[in-house]
């Protein structure tokens, strides 16, 4: 499954301070979306609005509509945690549960919620997902060895087959290579144009040879100054964004020649 | 091949990068030499074992970074010289901590014998305190403590963890820096400060009020001793669920797990080996309390497993008695012989506590080994 977004006047708070302003943009169903800009233009507040993860910070709001195919996100009565479930997320740091096996990592999100399943589909599961992060092989003969036992990029690997193991139709993906060394973002960005047969991808980058590389359209968010909200400056298809920008921000910014 | 030759013929060279250090010799010669002249100048003024410790380190404190600083200068001096005031200030620190065990070792084995653990005071006077003219011929011993101290503690344990833990939580994964939670922030940091005996007499007080005057049982104590565990099982509570990283807990979210079940299923696992070990700490520094439980469990010689009716003596209250009102006044060695025995108990019985904490700990310690 996989589900398109629509954005429409979004305005998003932490307290009474805006941070981003007046973004509306339209995320086709199997496809990878890059957010580009600079440091604190607000990515990493947009993409959590996709999922309603950035209201878990004390003061911080949003105004505006997500839809997701059609359903408003913030809609009256609708439950983060139904929203949560449907989109998934992985962070910029992997963050792969301390007390859990490699496992109980990937069947996170079933067991936390306490679903019963049966030890044989647990398994189908376990394999499925680690398959589909392309960890299987790499990890099949430890799954219950703890999963902070791995590497960086593994870890990483294993957060996003934490996050296919619910299902989602969607994936946020927060600068998932930051802090990672070249041979796993590799990895991550091969795994990345797999998955997007399957889900709506959305990836926040700093390294635009990474957006260009993986990402069908590309988002340009940019700031005026410090205290002033991030905006969305130009959205089109990754060729453009890079070849030929309507922008001069944006021309200056994916040329590197940024102030 | 020529380098091991070379290093073969010339065992005695120097490497370059080592010139300049101080020989290996030099502290623990220092050492040895300060001592000496300890004792000798510490015999000069009349000599005791104190001066001859003070003279030794003053020396070796003084000539030992000197002597360090003139061969590798200045820097590697002071160092030295904080390196060994580190040194000294430890020794300083356990010195007292050595010295109570052993008091309590030398004078509580004697005591230790099974007529102490398994016997209580029921019927013992003075005139059997009389009689007993060995260690080993002394009747009666501290059992009904022993019960009262562990049925007490354990009442105690179970009203202020859950109690203790539920306000952690609150604070630290509910409360959003809301005035509630400043409020009780407040008060339990006011909680922290109340002396044992003002929360025996509360809870003496609060018992007189619904069941008349001078309801004492083991209960009422267990309740005392629950206001002085709470506030300790709150702070170390919320010290330890601020300490999982955020990034957790939005790990569940994103799974779209519920808030309630990420605290109960990522949050306090994660932080449960802390939490448990800090639980078992406020038992140990309550298990100790004697001034609130003179005010509310009363006084018994005779064993009494029921912490709901009648009066009980805790391991701290009996050896209270037994010093303060010795079982036989004019022979008062049995119950001295019967404090220290019961006070080598109760610090067992801490120690056991303590031990317990390592091993919740490490069972519940996430697991990162096996990389
Ligand atoms: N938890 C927070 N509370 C208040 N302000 C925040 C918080 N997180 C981010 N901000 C602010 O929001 C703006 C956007 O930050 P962010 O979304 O992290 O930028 P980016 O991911 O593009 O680097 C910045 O001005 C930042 O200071
Ligand atoms: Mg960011």
């Amino acid at each position: 499954m996989s589900k398109r977004i629509d954005v429409e006047n979004l305005n998003v708070y932490y307290g009474d301070f805006l941070a981003v302003q007046d973004v509306s943009m339209n995320i086709e169903p199997r496809s990878v979306t890059a957010f580009i800009g600079p440091s604190g233009c607000g990515k990493s507040t947009f993409l959590r609005t996709l999922n309603r993860m950035h209201e878990v910070i004390p003061g911080a709001y949003a105004q505006g509509k997500v839809l997701l195919d059609g359903d408003d996100l913030y809609g009256k009565g609708v439950d983060p945690v139904t929203v949560r479930s449907m989109v998934g997320m992985v962070f910029q740091r992997p963050n792969p549960f301390p007390t859990m096996s490699i496992r109980d990592n990937v069947l996170a999100g079933v067991k936390l919620n306490n679903k019963r399943i049966s030890s044989k589909d647990a398994d189908d599961l376990v394999e499925s997902s680690l398959r589909g992060a392309n960890l299987w092989n790499e990890v099949k003969d430890r799954l219950d060895k703890p999963g902070s036992g791995l590497s960086g990029g593994q870890q990483q690997r294993l957060c996003i087959a934490r996050a296919i193991a619910v299902k989602p139709d969607v994936i946020l993906m927060d600068e998932p290579c930051s802090a990672l060394d070249p041979i796993s973002t590799l990895a991550i960005e091969d795994l990345i144009n797999e998955i997007k047969t399957d889900y709506t991808v959305v990836i926040v980058t700093h390294n635009m040879q990474q957006a260009s590389r993986v990402s069908d359209k590309t988002a340009f968010f940019n700031i005026e100054g410090t205290g002033k909200p991030g905006r969305l400056i130009e959205y089109a298809p990754t060729t453009d964004i890079f070849n030929n920008p309507q922008k001069k921000d944006t021309e200056d910014y994916v040329s590197g020649r940024f102030g | 091949m020529t380098t091991s030759t070379q290093l073969g013929t010339s065992p005695v060279r120097q490497s370059k990068l080592t010139r300049g250090q101080r020989p290996k010799w030099l502290v623990p010669v220092i050492g040895v030499a300060a001592i000496v002249a300890g004792a000798a100048l510490a015999a000069l003024v009349g000599f005791s074992i104190a001066l001859w410790a003070l003279f030794a380190a003053v020396i070796f404190l003084v000539v030992g970074p000197l002597a360090v600083g003139l061969i590798e200068g200045s820097r590697s001096g002071t160092d030295s010289l904080m390196t060994f005031l580190v040194y000294a200030a430890f020794i300083l620190a356990v010195i007292p901590l050595i010295s109570v065990i052993w008091t309590v070792l030398v004078n509580g084995i004697p005591g230790l014998t099974s007529n102490m653990l398994f016997t209580s005071m029921n019927g013992v006077t003075g005139f059997h305190d009389n009689q007993a003219d060995a260690p080993g011929s002394v009747i009666g011993g501290a059992y009904h403590a022993i019960v009262g101290t562990v049925s007490i503690t354990f009442w105690a344990t179970l009203m202020s963890v859950p109690v203790g833990l539920l306000t952690a939580i609150y604070l630290v994964e509910y409360s959003r820096g809301g005035w509630l939670g400043k409020a009780i922030t407040f008060f339990v940091d006011v909680m922290t400060g109340i002396p044992s005996i003002v929360a025996g007499l509360f809870a003496a007080a609060l018992f007189g009020m619904i069941f008349g005057p001078s309801t004492r049982t083991g209960f009422v104590a267990a309740v005392a001793l629950t206001v002085l565990m709470i506030p300790t099982v709150v702070k170390n509570t919320e010290e330890m669920l601020r300490i999982v990283p955020n990034e957790l807990r939005e790990a569940s979210y994103a799974l779209g797990v519920r808030k309630w079940r990420t605290i109960l299923k990522v949050v306090i696992p994660t932080a449960i080996s802390g939490i448990a070990s800090g639980v078992t700490l406020a038992i140990a520094r309550v298990i100790g309390e004697t001034a609130p439980l003179l005010v509310t469990a009363g006084f018994a010689t005779a064993i009494n497993w029921n912490s709901f009716s009648g009066w009980m003596t805790t391991l701290p209250t009996f050896i209270y008695y037994q010093i303060m009102t010795p079982t036989s006044p004019t022979n008062p060695d049995p119950s001295l012989q019967r404090a220290w025995a019961a006070a080598l108990i109760l610090i067992v019985i801490v120690m056991l506590l303590n031990l317990v904490a390592r091993l919740i700990a490490r069972a519940f310690a996430p697991k990162t080994a096996g990389r």
